[in-house]
């Protein structure tokens, strides 16, 4: 058997808090399958009624952005502040924004 | 200064008896899964039994509680659970069986062990459950209510292990089978019958424990069908657990749930 078979992989988790809530990041945990992960999951992040349902995903499945691409990727947004509604004036005839 | 009594003596009657053998049968398999706190094999299923240790505690305080009305003396659940002497438990004899080899009086065990038989005490406890949610003992039923969920899961939790083991490596499949040949003896008692279960049965208090064989073996049957399991022969040995007659390791157990109780009598913290 290789090194790598000797360890459980790793998932991250989600949970819901309440119903019409999203699913929220909340860890990770080892599981030997899917199935044993969503009752790990359970036993670990939700024993104080925090949730009403749980995801899980291989952490091996997902792709993230290299932390390393931060300025490219997320800096050019900091002074494109007329793509928050706040820029804007609302006229008079627009209530209850 | 007043004496606090450090051992209590139950005035038995069959309907006493009958929520005592369920109440202590908890307590003691939760204290055997406690005893895995802080030495799971990983982290994660640390807290998972722990967590289902926790389930069986208040399973069993609120049984005690009942109990105690039911006994008439005044006995709260925590002299129930901590003062009466070792023949006054009637719990299974297969809860109070070491299950992990780590302390000097747990001769045997390994988390095998505890899979097996919580698989196989979640089922009994679920079929049990389910028949007393309609017990004609109103607070017996909100209490079984509540409680068939618990178990549904442990059910689920330790029937999901017992296949991963089953269905793993040689070790695992190995360890497994060791485990079910010592528990299975065990089982037998699960499904005797004697005057306290008919009694209850006649009074609408709750099943017999022969009324639970059917569902306990079609499910076990299943579960076992998915590990690569035979169902072993059932053999003629009979545990007595269930009528206060103990095997060799309820007085270490004993003797570990009731230091603490008998050395601070009424102690808060």
């Amino acid at each position: 058997m290789s090194e790598t078979n000797q360890e459980w992989p790793l998932w991250e988790v989600f949970v819901r808090p309440k119903a019409g809530l999203d699913h929220k990041h909340c860890g990770s945990l080892h599981a030997p399958d899917a199935k044993m992960a969503v009752q790990l999951a359970r036993e670990v992040y939700t024993r104080r009624q925090e949730g009403t349902s749980v995801w899980v995903v291989k952490s091996s499945d997902i792709t993230a952005s290299d932390p390393a691409d931060k300025g490219m990727l997320f800096d050019p947004m900091e002074d494109k502040v007329y793509r928050h509604p706040t820029f804007y004036e609302l006229p008079d005839a627009v209530n209850h924004m | 200064m007043t004496a606090v009594a450090t051992s209590i003596r139950v005035n038995l009657t069959p309907p006493v008896q009958y929520v005592l053998r369920i109440a202590d049968t908890c307590l003691v398999h939760a204290q055997r899964l406690a005893e895995w706190c802080g030495h799971g094999p990983v982290l994660e299923e640390d807290i998972a039994l722990t967590n289902m240790a926790l389930d069986l505690v208040g399973q069993a305080r609120a049984l005690l509680t009942r109990a105690g009305r039911l006994e008439g003396q005044g006995f709260d659940e925590d002299r129930l659970a901590f003062l009466r002497d070792e023949g006054q438990y009637f719990n299974l004899t297969l809860v109070e069986q070491p299950t992990r080899r780590s302390s000097a009086h747990a001769p045997g065990g390994d988390f095998a062990d505890t899979v097996l038989r919580n698989f196989l005490l979640a089922t009994w406890l679920k079929a049990l459950w389910t028949r007393l949610s309609t017990s004609a003992d109103s607070e017996l039923a909100a209490i079984a209510g509540k409680a068939v969920k618990e178990a549904r899961y442990h059910q689920q939790h330790a029937g999901d292990w017992v296949v991963r083991l089953g269905d793993g490596t040689d070790e695992s499949a190995a360890r497994l089978r060791a485990a079910l040949e010592r528990a299975w003896p065990y089982t037998h008692e699960m499904f005797a019958r004697d005057t306290v279960d008919a009694a209850a049965e006649a009074g609408g208090l709750g099943p017999a424990r022969d009324a639970l064989r059917g569902d306990w073996q079609a499910e076990v049957a299943a579960v076992f069908a998915e590990a690569g399991l035979a169902v072993p022969a059932d053999t003629p040995f009979m545990s007595t657990g269930t009528l206060g007659r103990h095997s060799e390791h309820m007085g270490f157990i004993l003797a570990e749930m009731q230091s603490l109780p008998r050395q601070h009598p009424g102690g808060r913290w």
